[in-house]
């Protein structure tokens, strides 16, 4: 209950701070909306592209809407020294970091779903298997959220933050099987692909909108699992050892 | 005060350095309940360092710290929900209101909406700042932050509150009713730990003071112990015309008896473990080509005490202290 409150609290003030002000909002509905437009006039297609468009679209949304904000609700709060507050509340840092990072979550699975509207009324979304699709969005929110916690909490200043993150994001959206599958990569790059959460979350999309994916979701499914396991961890031993001094 | 019994905080052999800076070097010493037990130092003496170490914003390098007869040394969360800190920045959230701020601290300790709500309201009238309840932080000057950051602290009604330079960089006004507001809380109860470059904020308020230096605790005394030193030893302070070059010398070579230096405002200062004779050393002044204006006992302060223990110059802790505040820009 005593948890809940705490809980609660940070998510709904970060909410208020930060993810509800309008630059974010339309922010997250301009960004879907320009990449769509781009992905249409860079393939030449017409409206039959949609299905195949699709995946790729929602999966940068969530990546770009989730990964930066962390370097505001925690590079910046701990710059200002308000991170201070939270850390010398009495509860553990693992609900703690979980509320700093809900938001995100919360605002990356939200920014995903705007392309999947603007589909509905270009496409049959009947197709579509929403069992895998939501999961994976989740979870793709999820892992891109620990990466922007992970680089968040190895930083110091809010821009080394968001440089930092271009740094993963671009090659993640290169190399994840977006724009090329990953079998016409060249054999020295696959497994740079196959070490990102992304190429996962991406074939997930794929398989639920299209059936195309190329791994067992299984497979997919537990290789997203473990990245946000891993990354979650990561950044908690970094506040530790990095922030309490 | 020095009341209570129970040691709320016991601290033993703390140590914690920074690449190359032995921030805080083998301290131990123990606060009981109800006491208000101040940390008198210079800019960089281990201060800040010392309440991150015991609220656990700070891993120390070795020692052991028990909170409550909580043993924080291996689990430093264990013991936060007993705190209030009071950080030396205020470090609230400039886009909240003064009632969201507390509020928002409140939830923090787990404290339910209704008793955040009361709360709230009730220090935002204590502390003078119900008229900007709803104003932006950002916007508040700089003794309204820092008395909202202390009733941030003691949102949660905590047994213990550490307050690290309270009254540094305020105007006097927003200072007097700090002072005063924490003289209330240590009645009310509450066992605080206090930490202050201000001699005179320390003989105020504090029961019993420890002079850090350097990392080092020099001396742990109650005020009143302390200021018993001054007994038994006569000051007399002349102020002369032309500075006091050279007068020291004259002293010593005619009066060896007395302790003469100069003072940082030009004035000659000469200590003697009996009283001192005015005549005959205004005398020998104006044999020497001074002319005394003014020749007047003075009582010896804290101040006094802390500058013999620690051979630092009081003035010169307070300038430097300044300097680096101005420095570091508002
Ligand atoms: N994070 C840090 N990194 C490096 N040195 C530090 C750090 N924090 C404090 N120090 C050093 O430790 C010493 C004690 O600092 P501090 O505890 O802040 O002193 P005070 O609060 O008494 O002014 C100083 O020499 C300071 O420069
Ligand atoms: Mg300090």
């Amino acid at each position: 209950m005593r948890a809940l409150t705490v809980f609660w609290n940070i998510l709904s003030k970060d909410m208020r701070s930060y993810y509800l002000k309008p630059p974010n909002i339309s922010w997250g509905l301009i960004f879907p909306l320009a990449w769509t437009g781009m992905f249409f006039i860079r393939s030449g297609v017409g409206l039959e592209s949609v299905p195949e468009l699709l995946p790729g679209v929602m999966a940068v949304s969530v990546l770009f809407g989730t990964t930066s904000m962390l370097a505001v609700t925690v590079t910046f709060e701990k710059k200002h020294r308000s991170f201070e507050r939270l850390l010398l509340a009495p509860i553990p840092l693992e609900l703690l970091m979980l509320a700093k990072t809900t938001g995100a979550i919360v605002f990356g699975v939200a920014n995903a779903f705007v392309p999947v509207i603007m589909a509905a009324f270009l496409m049959d979304l009947s197709v579509v298997s929403w069992g895998t699709l939501i999961p994976a969005v989740v979870l793709i929110a999820f892992s891109s959220t620990f990466l922007g916690l992970f680089i968040a909490v190895s930083v110091s200043e809010v821009f080394e933050a968001q440089t930092f993150s271009n740094f993963f994001r671009f090659p993640m959206l290169f190399l994840c099987g977006l724009f090329f599958p990953i079998e016409r990569l060249p054999v020295w790059l696959r497994p740079v692909s196959y070490a990102m959460p992304l190429t996962y979350g991406v074939d997930l999309l794929h398989e639920s909108v299209r059936r195309a994916g190329t791994m067992p979701a299984v497979l997919d499914f537990g290789m997203l699992a473990a990245f946000c396991a891993v990354l979650f961890a990561v950044s908690l031993r970094n506040i530790k050892t990095k922030w309490i001094l | 005060m020095s009341g209570g019994s129970e040691p709320v905080i016991q601290v033993e052999g703390l140590a914690k350095h920074f690449d190359g800076v032995q921030a805080v070097a083998d301290v131990d010493f123990e606060v009981r309940e109800g006491e208000l037990f101040g940390f008198l130092g210079p800019n960089g003496a281990g201060k800040t360092t010392t309440i991150n170490m015991l609220t656990g914003l700070a891993r120390p390098d070795s020692g052991t710290i028990g909170i409550a007869g909580i043993d924080c040394s291996k689990k430093p969360k264990a013991a936060q929900h007993l705190m209030g800190v009071v950080p030396d920045e205020s470090n609230l959230y400039p886009e909240l209101s003064g009632f969201e701020n507390l509020s928002f601290c409140g939830a923090l300790y787990g404290m339910d909406r209704r008793d955040r709500r009361e709360r709230a309201g009730e220090l935002l009238e204590r502390f003078g700042l119900d008229a900007a309840a709803e104003r932006k932080f950002a916007g508040y000057s700089k003794g309204m932050k820092r008395k909202l950051t202390i009733a941030a602290g003691i949102i949660h009604s905590p047994p213990i509150l550490f307050l690290d330079e309270p009254t540094t960089g305020i105007d006097v006004a927003s200072a007097r009713q700090i002072r005063r507001l924490i003289a209330d809380l240590n009645a009310a109860g509450t066992t605080i730990f206090l930490t202050t470059h201000y001699i005179e904020e320390a003989e105020r308020l504090c029961g019993r003071i420890a002079f850090i230096v350097e990392g080092r605790i020099v001396r742990i005394d109650a005020v009143g112990n302390l200021m018993r030193l001054t007994e038994g030893r006569h000051v007399v302070r002349l102020s002369v015309s032309g500075g006091a070059a050279g007068l020291c010398e004259a002293i010593a070579a005619e009066m060896p008896h007395l302790a003469c230096t100069t003072t940082g405002d030009g004035d000659i200062r000469v200590e003697s473990t009996e009283p001192v004779r005015v005549g005959p050393l205004v005398r020998l002044l104006e044999d020497s080509g001074a002319e005394v204006f003014e020749a007047r006992r003075v009582r010896e302060s804290l101040e006094d005490v802390f500058v013999r223990i620690t051979g630092i110059e009081a003035g010169a802790m307070k300038q430097e202290k300044d300097r680096a505040k101005a420095g570091a820009g508002a």
